[in-house]
């Protein structure tokens, strides 16, 4: 069988233009998994190789910045590509009324964006990337392109000033849950248990998928956040729930309120991980470094993404992107792209501690 | 065991001699693994070669982390088939992925998880037959994980981890156990990890290499065979150091620098 690539081949191609017919708003992947977008499409193609999204079964888990509320423009983006395909919802919050952050969620932007051309002409005088690796930037385009139009489907921009309409939250099953002041996270377990109880998975069924938002897990604010082992044990139960259903779960949570020891055992629990972080405003040595640094708001880098049913690591050559907010209405990625590793000398761009770390570490390379 | 077959690993963990006894009977080897680089795929080898044709074991495998059809799947690719295995009694699954001690005594219940599993595991190989008893391998994925099932109670789980030891040498079992590394490099006093890998025959530790992760090499793998003092001429330890990548059908491993 052919190793894993983790540049897109003409494998990938074929897995992307195929999708599952019975169920809207999910693909089949490679590994007997299927996924659902992440309703980000930039995030989605970059997990292409994967299969394009979150696999069902899956936990996926972002750290989050103190500093800046980046994890909830991911959030939205995941709760409302969800609410279009009909895909039932589950969303807890620290918040006192987290039903009303529903009319915060993003609406599918009506005009076509014309999102690739902008990009397409931004990439070539922004990124400063030699020209001998211009072949694996121009390699994503004709992909993405061509199958625009099967996209729309399986993921919609989102368009961050025109809230989603009533009628995709009220009609289904959304369910919201405050965690702010239940003594413990037991009923939180409980409302899981049951969403999850719906979305078993049984083998040639094609019952809907389901997810499942939890937003800032160890806030301060609510009771458990101190109970360290309740939390843990919350989290185990929850993954082995959903592994065997059609569900993704998706936990934001701040690292900076936990111990380094329990942060470890959140981020090995994850099937993928995710961190945001901030950018200062204002920073010359970083307006130098990044281009198009003005339009960023935030970092978002892949820690680790989720390997069901395979052993094979993904390293992927670009590990960071730029959070923009085009127009203030489409959130955007761009991969800070780095120099493409050269393993016969084990040399290598360096694992990505902070964000602004590694960007730095990336111009180097260049 | 065929030679061909062998690789860097299998020579490290001492599996290049006859198959029979089974090198790592008795003995206790533990995988250290960071979020950056995972070991299972070290787990995942061990499981092939204990059941490999030539063997007689039996393997009893505890299962924290992820559902026997994760396994089955990576092991089919690997040229092993768990489910063939499982029906022939060769491969025992516990999935404990939804093992939760109670804790409403927080004292008694956690211990009491525990002290089933360890009486269904000691159940289980005194259930086997006769010439099977003693070749049994207890495999654990993972340590972390049990501790989160005892709700923290880390004296219950080494203790349980104390049992199973003890195992290893009343039926001359081996015990293989993966644990995360980086959970317990920032604490002051890191117990469990220090005794287990005091307990452990072999140590196999895997890590991101210095320079940081690559495509075509995922990282380092250090095994410290600590050589057993009943085996004729072997004494003293022996470290190894090589590089690996992970593949669907197998893992290359290669010293820096050699790999073709």
């Amino acid at each position: 069988m052919a190793t894993t690539k983790p540049r897109l081949s003409s494998f990938s191609r074929n897995l992307s233009a195929v999708s599952s017919s019975q169920t809207p708003g999910v693909k089949c992947g490679p590994n007997g998994t299927m996924f659902v977008s992440s309703g980000i499409a930039d995030l989605d193609r970059y997990f292409e190789i994967l299969g394009g999204g979150f696999p069902l079964g899956s936990l996926v888990m972002v750290m989050e910045d103190a500093e800046a509320p980046h994890h909830m423009l991911l959030l939205r983006n995941f709760m409302s590509q969800g609410l279009v395909h009909g895909q039932p919802l589950l969303y807890a919050s620290p918040s006192k009324d987290p039903r009303g952050f529903l009319g915060t969620l993003p609406s599918p932007a009506s005009l076509k964006h014309d999102k690739s051309r902008d990009r397409e002409s931004e990439q070539e005088k922004g990124l400063r990337i030699a020209w001998q690796y211009k072949k694996y930037m121009g390699e994503n385009q004709p992909n993405f392109d061509s199958h625009r139009d099967n996209k729309q489907d399986y993921c919609n921009e989102f368009d961050f000033r025109k809230p989603l309409e009533r009628h995709y939250f009220t009609r289904q099953r959304v369910n919201c849950v405050g965690i702010q002041h239940s003594k413990n996270l037991a009923a939180l377990q409980e409302h899981c248990a049951s969403f999850l109880a719906q979305h078993q998975r049984n083998d040639g069924s094609s019952a809907l998928a389901g997810r499942i938002a939890i937003q800032s897990l160890c806030a301060p604010q609510c009771e458990h956040s101190n109970m360290v082992w309740e939390m843990l044990s919350f989290i185990k139960s929850l993954k082995g729930m959903v592994r065997s259903s059609n569900a993704v779960v998706v936990i934001t949570f701040p690292p900076s309120l936990l111990s380094f020891s329990s942060t470890k055992r959140w981020q090995h629990m994850a099937d993928t991980l995710l961190s945001v972080a901030a950018i200062p405003d204002e920073d010359k040595e970083l307006a130098k470094l990044l281009s198009g640094y003005q339009d960023m708001v935030g970092l978002l880098n892949v820690h680790k993404v989720a390997r069901l049913n395979t052993q094979v690591p993904l390293i992927l050559e670009a590990t960071t992107f730029s959070i923009k907010l085009q127009k203030c209405r489409f959130l955007v990625l761009e991969c800070l792209n780095q120099a493409p590793v050269d393993g016969s000398s084990g040399s290598s761009y360096g694992t990505s501690g902070s964000c602004s770390g590694s960007s730095k570490a990336g111009t180097v390379d260049f | 065991m065929e030679n061909q077959y062998l690789n860097l690993l299998d020579r490290a963990l001492g599996l290049d001699g006859p198959s029979e006894p089974w090198p790592l009977s008795g003995r206790v080897v533990l995988i250290e693994d960071c979020v950056e680089t995972s070991g299972s795929f070290v787990l995942h080898q061990l499981v092939k070669r204990s059941l490999s044709p030539t063997s007689s074991n039996v393997i009893i495998f505890v299962a924290f982390a992820n559902p026997f059809s994760h396994y089955d799947r990576i092991l089919r690719k690997l040229g092993c088939n768990l489910v063939t295995q499982r029906d022939n009694k060769r491969f025992i699954f516990f999935d404990m992925l939804m093992l939760r001690c109670p804790d409403v005594d927080k004292g008694k219940s956690s211990e009491g998880g525990l002290v089933l599993l360890y009486e269904k595991i000691l159940k289980t190989i005194c259930g086997l037959p006769g010439d099977k008893k003693d070749y049994v391998t207890i495999m654990m994925d993972d340590i972390s994980l049990v501790e989160v099932a005892a709700n923290g109670g880390s004296d219950y789980v080494l203790d349980f981890l104390h049992y199973c030891h003890s195992l290893t040498s009343e039926f001359d079992c081996s015990l293989i156990m993966l644990n995360h590394e980086d959970i317990y490099s920032s604490m002051e006093r890191p117990t469990l990890i220090l005794q287990m890998e005091y307990l452990a025959d072999i140590l196999v530790k895997a890590e991101p290499l210095s320079t940081g992760l690559a495509t075509d090499v995922h990282g380092q793998l250090t095994v410290l065979n600590k050589g057993t003092s009943h085996r004729l001429g072997s004494s003293g330890n022996k470290i190894h150091n090589f590089h690996y990548k992970v593949k669907e059908n197998s893992v290359e491993y290669f010293y820096p620098g050699s790999r073709v």
